[in-house]
């Protein structure tokens, strides 16, 4: 029998008898975390159809932030139930995972969407239009930028409350993504997190052009690299004959003999694997932005609005690390040897590539965009340490990492001057004498991303590399020291910016912001001083958290 | 009682406290506070004295364990006192000394408007130093070594509107660091040879160590004994530190800290024991610092400089003896006390003729004053008696066992010692007869329509004349019974030296020595009218009033020669450091600049390197199965 017959037979054979596809059978106590997040999104819709204006705003947020606590003290309650540890397991019919790293990411997703929607919600930053305190975002998506439209929906004083539904999409999206455990879920929570934050991106109330410019970019690039994924699925769907994460694993390894004859042709062509595991691989070095599938990071980040810049930042990382992390753990040990030279590559470029390039950023938004290129660098030395120690150092690392970036952004959006906020880096001198808190707390989180000890970023840094130079990744971890060294300067220079310059007379002022984002900011600080300072708390935790279930 | 041993240092510490912080409320009753707790300490110091003598000789030894200070693995410092008859001596000599220093300070500093800081002060340093002398162990020595450091620099700069004074504290804490890091050098050494540095475990292991690391402690810690007692080459900082108010100079830099590098030998005595070779470089250093601050006092028309080359040679005899090993430790203690009470008396004395004389300090400029300051006059001239080593009086027999140990020491050595060790009584003859002539006999050479010399208060004089006291009838006193050598016995052992010939010869000699320094002083200047201005004078003499030229080398060695080492340094740092360095930044900046312009904004470009990028992660892992 040829190969294209068998396949051929497969489908018409699941097409000839439906009454065999079982009945799904659903843990929803398992996946309770995501379906708090799904319902309160569709809730947030209702909203928008059905309550006045005005009221909105309120319903939202109460909505939003209920909805995430709710579902962060599901992982929680879950994750004290043992379903981190002892009581791991795969639920609803094979498609999703619920075990340590899954719990960790989705917590550490949760509560980073909890704080961003803070952010989201600061309405004391822009001044008053025609006596309407407004956000962030757009007055109204859809009016054409400076046009007549536009000055109606500012004069109407309406803001666009939607955004939390849609972020509550993304979220949930996220929440899957790490723990997906077949190449379709994945790809489809992939999808369900990657376009509500093209939407968000566009949203932009100032700069509107520039903002929706990120978007378009943004969605065709994610469009294009979706495509790979897709693809890269179907190679290894016609690999292995399977999408499931064991299943493959199983031919890949070969452990399983007893795999379908009709497939023992293309079992034995590699290249369909090894093209299909590269594409995979792709479709999330993309959506972490590692070199050289980073190029949208820069222009997205500095077009979108900020808050949302500090979200997709912080939360999309944690979300496609976990994935990334899960595939080459679960589905892709057999083919360790292949992979490993090539993420080291991965690693080397980007840590070098992020850093070295961020050294001539006059822009605070795209030097953030290229230290977080760097950061994926240091994280992927993490992810090829292919060791318990690499998978919890990684945890650690993003949980770490996504605060300070919250908390960054979220001081980015205080700095302002008439045109909104001031990113220009050269606005920026001599803010410690003006604003010496807020200058010191920028300055805080900039220690942590230069990892200097007492902060987190230290810890991070040296969980990976500590975890990296033991499996043997020696070299690697003396790129990432160096590339650290490079970054340092740049993160440096802001500090020295900051408080050894002269402020320049028609410098920018520093909001006032409301309690949302000053709880935000204290977030961002207080985690960074304490994983920073007594990290061996979160440690043990992320070790504990440090096993996949297969 | 141990207990007790805590209120040593706490009381004068709480004075130190209070004054420093209690601000200006403090300043009419500041003083009488400082005093108050100085004396509370000496009271507290004499209960505990009275107990130690009820005991068994070898019962006296109090130790107390306060708590523990950097546990850390195998490091353990703890806090803990070691109360012994070597510490008594020293507690009762420095809270008596300094209540008495203390009492005459209401008098001397009672127009300064600063007074309350000073007494702060003088409380600090009597905590610090208490605490050195009752430290258990090297490390909690060391921090009342560097207090002591500290409220010497204090106290030496306190009239810092001058310049003189600013600059002579600065150069005394920066010789006293050279000193320091020797201190700390030997607590690492002893911490990585016997693995603590408590004095009981280092003291007793000393048998089961190589004597090359015992020299090496043994010369570190003389290293830190000649920067804090002014021991050749550390010695340049005491003179300056002259600039101090005077009572500082007696209490201080007479009395007691100088004499702390003493207590440092002594107390590591079995160190020193087992390493000949440092205890050979210790008595060298010690004899020729006695006849180099000798022969530096004769030149001084200073009053308090002459007495600092006094201070400085007199504990070069100290040095000596401690360097002779279990013959000498008791002497040079017993040396160490009575010079505590003449050294402090004299200083004072000079600081009550300062008092009367508007602050002068040039002696060519006194003369005749034993019928304007009677009470000084006969205070100062006991403890003149007592120093130049008058028959009967303290420093006779303090001096005259150190003299008959150096000669004790036996063959070339000793004889060499011993003769310095006479050639110094001379000396100290000769400079302090001299001073007693310029400042009380011979015309009167000041101008009495301006100065008006009168006797001090009788917060000043009555602690000179308790000082004169103790210089008449300390020595004779510990002489008697052997009862000083008795007393610390158990502490730093005691073996008795015999001198090639008979200590009746020894004595003889010192005898003549002083004569002839005596009657050189007298043909010059007691029978022949003193010029207000100095001679030219000889070689020797003009070297000896810059201090034998002890500067000039620091300066052209060190000043100097640290200058080149630092512009070479420099210049090694900006063309070779700074030009890798700079270089580097410079490449990775252009580096960034050319690499940036990749990211054009065109979304066509990053989808073709993203297509780019795929298609070489796809080769690489066939590649690498290809491989």
């Amino acid at each position: 029998m040829s190969t294209t017959q068998s396949v051929h037979n497969l489908w018409t054979h699941a097409a000839a008898e439906p009454e065999k596809i079982p009945t799904p059978h659903i843990e929803y106590a398992q996946l309770s975390p995501t379906l708090i997040v799904l319902g309160a999104a569709l809730v947030g819709i209702l909203i928008e159809a059905f309550l006045p204006r005005r009221t909105r705003y309120t319903a939202q947020v109460l909505v939003a932030v209920v909805a995430l606590a709710s579902a962060f003290a599901a992982v929680l309650a879950l994750g004290m139930d043992g379903y981190g540890t002892t009581k791991a397991q795969v639920a609803a019919m094979g498609a999703i995972a619920v075990d340590g790293p899954a719990l960790f990411l989705q917590g550490t997703i949760l509560l980073v969407g909890l704080v961003a929607v803070f952010t989201f919600a600061e309405r004391r930053l822009d001044p008053t239009a025609h006596g309407n305190r407004v956000d962030s975002f757009a007055a109204q998506a859809a009016s054409v930028p400076g046009g007549q439209g536009e000055r109606d929906a500012v004069r109407a004083g309406f803001t666009t409350t939607e955004v939390f539904p849609i972020a509550l999409f993304a979220i949930a999206g996220m929440l899957v993504f790490p723990a997906a455990n077949d190449l379709l879920t994945l790809f489809i929570a992939l999808e369900v997190f990657s376009l509500p934050l093209y939407i968000l991106c566009a949203l932009s109330r100032r700069n509107r052009l520039m903002s929706q410019e990120a978007a378009v970019k943004y969605f065709l690039l994610g469009a294009f690299s979706s495509a790979f994924l897709l693809f890269g699925i179907a190679l290894l769907y016609g690999y292995a004959g399977a999408v499931d994460y064991s299943s493959i694993a199983r031919v890949v390894s070969n452990a399983d003999n007893a795999t379908d004859p009709a497939l023992a042709g293309t079992m034995g062509n590699d290249a369909l694997l090894l093209i299909g595991g590269a594409m995979v691989l792709m479709g999330m070095l993309f959506k972490v932005g590692a070199v050289p599938f980073h190029m949208w990071t820069p222009d997205v980040y500095q077009g979108a609005p900020t808050p949302v810049t500090g979200f997709m930042a912080a939360a999309t990382k944690v979300a496609a690390f976990g994935a990334l992390l899960r595939l080459l753990y679960v589905v892709l040990p057999g083919l360790r040897w292949d992979w490993e030279p090539v993420m080291w590559g991965v690693a080397i470029v980007t840590m070098l590539g992020g850093a070295i390039v961020a050294i001539t950023q006059t822009d605070i938004k795209r030097l953030l965009a290229y230290s977080s290129i760097a950061h994926a660098g240091f994280i992927l030395a993490g992810v090829v340490a292919t060791s318990e120690d690499g998978v919890s150092s990684v945890l650690f690392y993003l949980a770490a990492y996504s605060f300070v970036t919250l908390g960054a952004f979220a001081v980015v959006t205080l700095v302002r001057d008439a045109g909104g906020e001031a990113t220009h880096l050269s606005k920026w001198a001599g803010l410690g004498r003006r604003s010496p808190l807020v200058a010191a707390v920028f300055a805080v989180f900039l220690l942590a991303f230069a990892g200097i000890p007492l902060t987190s970023g230290f810890t991070g840094k040296f969980a990976v590399f500590k975890a990296a130079a033991e499996s043997g990744a020696g070299a690697l971890v003396v790129v990432g020291v160096i590339s650290s060294a490079i970054a340092a300067f740049f993160y440096i220079r802001v500090i020295v910016l900051m408080f050894f310059q002269e402020p320049k007379a028609d410098g920018p002022t520093v909001a006032v912001p409301s309690p949302l984002t000053i709880t935000a900011i204290g977030i961002g600080v207080a985690v960074t001083l304490v994983l920073g300072l007594a990290p061996q708390y979160f440690l043990e935790l992320a070790g504990d958290a440090g096993v996949f279930v297969r | 009682m141990e207990s007790l041993i805590g209120l040593l240092v706490g009381a004068p510490l709480l004075g130190a406290a209070v004054l420093l912080c209690g601000g200006r409320r403090l300043d009419r009753t500041g003083h009488w506070l400082g005093t108050l707790l100085a004396a509370a300490s000496f009271v507290v110091g004499l209960l505990l004295f009275a107990d130690m003598l009820g005991k068994d000789t070898e019962q006296r030894a109090m130790h107390q364990h306060l708590f523990s200070w950097i546990p850390v693995a195998d490091f353990q410092a703890d806090v803990g006192f070691q109360l012994d008859q070597l510490s008594m001596t020293f507690v009762l000599l420095i809270s008596g000394v300094g209540t008495l220093i203390h009492v005459y300070s209401i008098g001397y500093m009672e127009h300064d408007e600063r007074r309350r800081r000073f007494f702060g002060y003088l409380n600090l340093f009597l905590a610090a130093m208490l605490l050195l002398v009752l430290a258990d162990n090297y490390l909690l020595l060391y921090v009342g070594w560097e207090g002591v450091g500290l409220a010497s620099y204090l106290l030496i700069g306190f009239w810092q509107h001058k310049p003189s004074a600013a600059t002579a504290a600065k150069k005394a804490f920066l010789v006293n660091r050279v000193g320091d890091v020797g201190l700390s050098i030997a607590i690492m050494l002893m911490f990585t040879t016997f693995g603590t540095f408590a004095f009981e475990p280092v003291l007793e292991s000393t048998g089961e160590t190589s004597e090359g690391k015992l020299t090496a402690i043994g010369l570190m810690l003389l290293l830190a004994a000649c920067g804090k007692s002014a021991q050749v080459p550390l010695q340049s900082w005491l003179g300056d530190a002259m600039e101090g108010p005077t009572p500082v100079s007696a209490l201080i830099h007479a009395a007691t800290m100088v004499t702390a590098g003493v207590y440092l030998i002594t107390r590591s005595g079995e160190i020193f024991n087992a390493a000949p070779d440092a205890q050979l470089v210790v008595v060298t250093v010690g004899a020729v610092t006695l006849l180099f601050g000798a022969i530096v006092g004769c030149a001084k028309d200073d009053i308090k400089k002459a007495l600092a080359g006094s201070t400085m040679s007199q504990i070069g005899y100290m040095m000596l003896a401690a360097g002779l090993g279990p013959i000498g430790y008791a002497f040079a203690i017993m040396h160490l006390v009575t010079h505590g009470f003449f050294k402090a008396g004299l200083f004072l004395g000079a600081g009550s003729v300062m008092h009367g004389m508007n602050d002068e300090v040039d002696m060519r400029k006194y003369g005749g004053l034993r019928k304007h300051m009677p009470v000084t006059f006969v205070t100062f001239g006991l403890g003149y008696l007592a120093i130049i080593g008058f028959p009967g009086l303290s420093g006779f027999f303090s001096k005259d066992q150190i003299i008959e140990a150096a000669f004790a020491k036996g063959g070339t050595q000793g004889w060499i010692l011993g003769t310095c060790a006479l050639l110094g009584a001379a000396i100290t003859a000769y400079y302090m007869t001299r001073v007693m002539l310029l400042t009380f006999f011979g015309e009167k050479r000041w101008d009495p329509a301006e100065t008006h010399p009168h006797e001090s208060p009788r917060t000043m004089t009555i602690p000179m004349i308790v000082l004169a006291f103790g210089s008449v009838f300390a020595g004779g006193y510990f002489k008697l019974n052997e009862n000083f050598v008795h007393w610390l016995e158990p502490v730093t052992e005691f073996e008795h030296g015999h001198p090639p010939m008979s200590a009746a010869t020894v004595t003889a000699a010192t005898v003549v020595a002083l004569l002839i320094g005596v009657t050189g002083a007298w043909f010059q200047y007691g029978r022949r009218p003193v010029p207000v201005v100095a001679p030219r004078g000889s070689l020797l003499t003009r070297a000896a009033r810059r201090d034998l030229l002890q500067d000039d080398l620091n300066h052209v060695v060190l000043v100097k020669g640290g200058e080149h080492l630092t512009r070479g340094l420099v210049y090694l740092d900006h063309k070779l450091v700074d030009g890798v360095v700079n270089g580097t930044a410079a490449s990775f900046g252009g580096l960034s600049g050319r690499v940036r312009r990749v990211q054009n904004g065109f979304v066509r470009s990053y989808a073709v390197s993203m297509f780019g990028g795929a298609a070489v992660l796809v080769a690489a892992t066939l590649l690498m199965r290809a491989v």
